[in-house]
């Protein structure tokens, strides 16, 4: 530790800290542009300058190390003074520079009111400016269809180019010309590819990068922040939902350390649109092959006269990827009332078995395990597509150093650097029985990591799979004392949810496959779940938020919330508990999912003994305990893994693929929106322009 | 100096690729720094590229450079774009004139040599003349400051320069002939105009 005494504050600080975080430890405010924290120095803005005893010019304490500074001439530590005449003309010195180019545009400026230059004006600007010339004028650049440049107002941090090109890893945005002629540009105004490229748009200090989507839409102090968590992927990103009225305006990222920094995907960012379009918002019952708009009572008299008829053999029920484990709860009560077994969340059959205890479907390493690691084996998944925040993590880590990935499974650019070992099974077992150069490396390792994704799981083989990837952990040592690194990457929001509930078929029931098979089914209940074909025959009830697949098949449909509409309790893939809060109310008739299957219960003659979310809270905690500790992770056991292990089967010799093929368009709600959809066209003619 | 952009497309070449001499010399020069280093070798790269496309560097092959040394395409625009002496417009084919514009070759006559490229080239500069053959540019000092005022062209320096003596280089260059390069008057190098002013007596 260093001692260091900052506005006559002695402070111990360790001695790689710079002396911008040493000031804060000291309670010392130092205003910044170029600087972030998860970002390297660049040391360019100047607006950090602090006094630094013996140093004749003021510093920029962002690039200047604690361990650089020099003592008192008798050993005294230190000195550093933030508050003094000199520290302040200088940076109103900067801050006069700065904005002799910037433009007075404020008035128009997306940014204007979380605006750090505007903020930080208040405080080091003078009142008038001492420049007669014509400002600086910069043509505004194309770099996608997520972030408007308005490039006048930039003030050259370079935050967007280091982003890009070390947290997203996708090199794309860049610096041309220099002196006054420096502009922030992608190559020949091609479009960003990057899946985290909205985050520049959170990163720009001031108004150059703001959200197209989102321009001259609204002002950040006419909108209602909710605190909520992301359903896009299985991470569970830390969101927060900006509302004005009843409408969603912007989605921006809440910093959660544990989970994703403060990154969100364009996905969860930019998906809003979607949250208009395509809404479900009244029930319909079909006649005579159409669907016509209902009330609330015609649908339900519709489905019970379905249901009385039918054997309890023949309901059956599938909870989709975007659920609540709320609604999946008293699904569940519902069907166990109407003495029914089949109950599937796994719509794209991933071989999962709540049976096989927790840890055996969890990322038991934790996302921010991640950072620990140091080896890594996927197998089976495309972090980049299937959970692009966990894969910027995975990022992080390897741009540390001393940290081997190898991947089986398909060939895909995951922005590091990867040994491939293969496409399939067979090399995992090479992998699990040591045969495989990759194996010593994972057991030399002291915390190795196995990734398996759901490329790997969901496929008819997938319990074999499964186990084999077990047994490699086990062999390979990544499960032992204080360090489980077998990790299931999940791709539905849902899914640890639905398999802490045991939301899976009770001994002899029907899978998500069965039901859905032709005449598998009389009475189908639908939550929401739209990956999955259901042929004719069965009599289909939906409940979800979109007109997308699973209301087109759909002979009643029960228009319910999407995520940000209804407080909701998501456990991500690592079996964290996260509590998201309702930002708005559903639109028109639509209501919250479990208060229609509360209102079905008693249609149905099987009311469920909950008349309030709180009530139906209470009833699942007694029922699960784990899920009232939120934000907290209840681990699985490394008995478990071995379990998984010793169930051992025959793997297949099919290539793993994973389950998501279009980034953009994974979920009925991204699939509603216009923003994603251009995304999707994009992304496909790179791939298309890749490939030839 | 303004903001520098790529060429029009209508200007640029469809492909560019290294020669099969330059691609080995290219080579030598990225195994001069070691391993995930060779980006280093970025500007004499793009250098070569330049010389080998008559002077001045087009997009494709700044794409090349970049290919060839594993870099995203924007970091190599960055350095294409941050230093003058890559041209990025096509330049004269016979002769691009870099006419040194800093104070000592100003008062020694510049101006005169910038009107000739005015009236013999184009009034602009980095503009081909009407028959594509020469282009001119403004640059800093050159250091040849005793032999003021001086051009260069191509890799050679012309000095000590009057309009007269420019115009006959530039004949030299259209009849497609290498003028000799150096001072243009009596004098080796930078020593005294007409011989030698001191140390006479001093026998060699």
């Amino acid at each position: 530790m260093a001692k260091l005494i900052v506005d006559g504050k002695e402070i111990d600080v360790p001695p790689e800290y710079t002396l911008l975080q040493a000031c804060e430890a000291a309670g010392a405010e130092i205003p910044r542009f170029c600087f972030h924290e998860r970002l390297s120095i660049a040391g360019n803005c100047r607006m950090c300058l602090v006094e630094l005893k013996g140093s004749p010019k003021p510093v920029a304490s962002c690039a200047w190390g604690v361990r650089d500074c020099r003592p008192g001439p008798n050993g005294e530590p230190p000195v550093v003074n933030t508050r003094t005449p000199m520290v302040r003309k200088a940076r109103e010195g900067v801050m006069e520079f700065l904005l002799i180019n910037h433009p007075l545009d404020c008035p128009i400026c997306d940014q204007g009111g979380e605006c750090d230059l505007q903020d930080q004006a208040m405080a080091y600007g003078v009142d008038a400016s001492r420049y007669a010339d014509n400002k600086r004028a910069v043509e505004d650049k194309y770099i996608g269809p997520l972030v408007k440049t308005i490039m006048n107002r930039c003030i050259h941090c370079t935050r967007c180019i280091r982003f890009s090109a070390e947290v997203a890893g996708v090199p794309e945005l860049g610096a041309t010309g220099r002196g006054e002629d420096m502009e922030i540009t992608t190559y020949l105004e091609h479009a960003m590819s990057s899946e985290l490229q909205g985050n520049v748009v959170d990163l720009c200090p001031v108004g150059a990068l703001t959200s197209k989507p989102y321009a001259f839409a609204a002002r950040p102090w006419e909108l209602t922040k909710t605190e909520a968590v992301d359903v896009m992927d299985a991470v569970g990103s830390a969101i927060r939902v900006d509302t004005r009225g009843r409408e969603v305006m912007r989605i921006l990222p809440r910093t959660n350390d544990d989970v994703n920094e403060e990154w969100i995907s364009d996905k969860t960012r930019h998906i809003i649109d979607g949250l208009r379009a395509q809404r479900l918002d009244q029930p319909y019952v079909r006649e005579n092959g159409r669907l016509k708009p209902a009330s609330w009572s015609q649908a339900f008299a519709a489905i019970a006269a379905k249901v009385a008829p039918a054997a309890p053999d023949r309901i059956g029920a599938i909870a989709g990827d975007l659920a609540a484990v709320e609604e999946m709860f008293a699904l569940k009560a519902l069907m166990t009332a109407l003495s029914s077994r089949n109950l599937d969340a796994r719509q794209d059959g991933a071989a999962l078995d709540p049976a096989a205890g927790r840890a055996s479907y969890l990322f038991n390493s934790t996302i921010a395990g991640i950072d620990k690691a140091d080896a890594l084996l996927i197998v089976g998944a495309n972090p980049r597509r299937e959970a692009s925040v966990l894969n910027a993590r995975i990022r992080k880590r390897w741009r540390a150093g001393k940290f081997p990935i190898a991947l089986i499974g398909e060939k895909a650019d995951l922005t590091y650097s990867y040994e491939y070992l293969g496409a399939g099974p067979e090399t995992l077992a090479d992998v699990a029985a040591g045969r495989q150069g990759f194996a010593e490396t994972l057991k030399k390792a002291e915390r190795p990591l196995i990734i398996l994704g759901a490329g790997a799981l969901a496929r008819p083989d997938g319990a074999a799979v499964a186990a084999l990837a077990a047994q490699a952990a086990v062999a390979l040592g990544a499960v032992k004392d204080g360090w489980n690194g077998f990790g299931v990457l999940h791709t539905a929001a849902s899914r640890v949810g639905a398999l802490d509930l045991g939301f899976v078929p009770v001994s002899g029931g029907k899978n998500a496959a069965e039901m859905a098979q032709a005449g598998g089914l009389d009475v189908l209940f639908l939550l929401g779940a739209d990956e999955i074909d259901v042929p004719p025959g069965a009599f289909v009830v939906y409940i979800g938020t979109h007109g997308d697949s699973g209301a087109h098949r759909a002979d009643v449909i029960l228009p319910g919330a999407a995520y940000t509409e209804k407080s909701g309790i998501y456990v991500n893939t690592e079996g964290r508990v996260q509590m998201a809060n309702r930002a708005g109310f559903p639109p028109g008739d639509a209501r919250e999912d479990w208060a229609i299957l509360r209102a079905l219960s008693d249609a149905l003659g099987q009311k469920l003994p909950y008349d309030s979310l709180a009530q139906l809270r209470q009833a699942m905690f007694r029922a699960h305990p784990h899920l009232q500790h939120i934000d907290q992770i209840a681990p699985g056991t490394a008995e478990d893994i071995r379990k998984l292990a010793d169930r051992g089967g025959t793997p297949g010799k099919a290539p793993f693929r994973s389950p998501v093929e279009d980034f953009y368009l994974t979920n009925p709600i991204a699939r509603a929106s216009a923003v994603m959809a251009e995304c999707s066209v994009l992304a496909e003619g790179r791939t298309m322009s890749a490939a030839e | 100096m303004a903001v520098r952009r790529v060429a029009p497309p209508e200007q640029q070449p469809k492909e560019f690729s290294f020669t099969a001499d330059n691609l080995a010399w290219a080579k030598k020069q990225v195994e001069k720094y070691p391993p995930g280093r060779q980006q280093s070798a970025i500007i004499p790269l793009l250098w070569r590229a330049q010389e080998q496309n008559g002077g001045w560097l087009p997009e494709a092959a700044i794409r090349h450079v970049a290919d060839f040394l594993d870099m995203a395409h924007i970091r190599a625009l960055e350095v294409a774009t941050f230093y003058t002496m890559f041209l990025l417009q096509p330049c004269g084919t016979k002769a691009h004139v870099q006419v040194c514009g800093t104070t000592p070759c100003r008062l020694r006559g510049a101006d005169a040599i910038f009107d000739v490229c005015h009236k013999r080239i184009h009034h602009d500069a980095l503009h081909v003349s009407a028959d594509g053959n020469f282009s001119w540019e403004e640059v800093e000092c050159l250091g040849a400051c005793v032999n003021a005022p001086m051009v260069l062209i191509w890799n050679d320096t012309y000095e000590d320069l009057t309009p007269e003596s420019f115009e006959k280089i530039l004949d030299e260059f259209a009849a497609g002939r290498k003028p000799k390069p150096g001072p243009q008057v009596d004098r080796q190098f930078s020593a005294p105009v007409g011989g030698p002013t001191t140390l006479k007596t001093v026998k060699a």
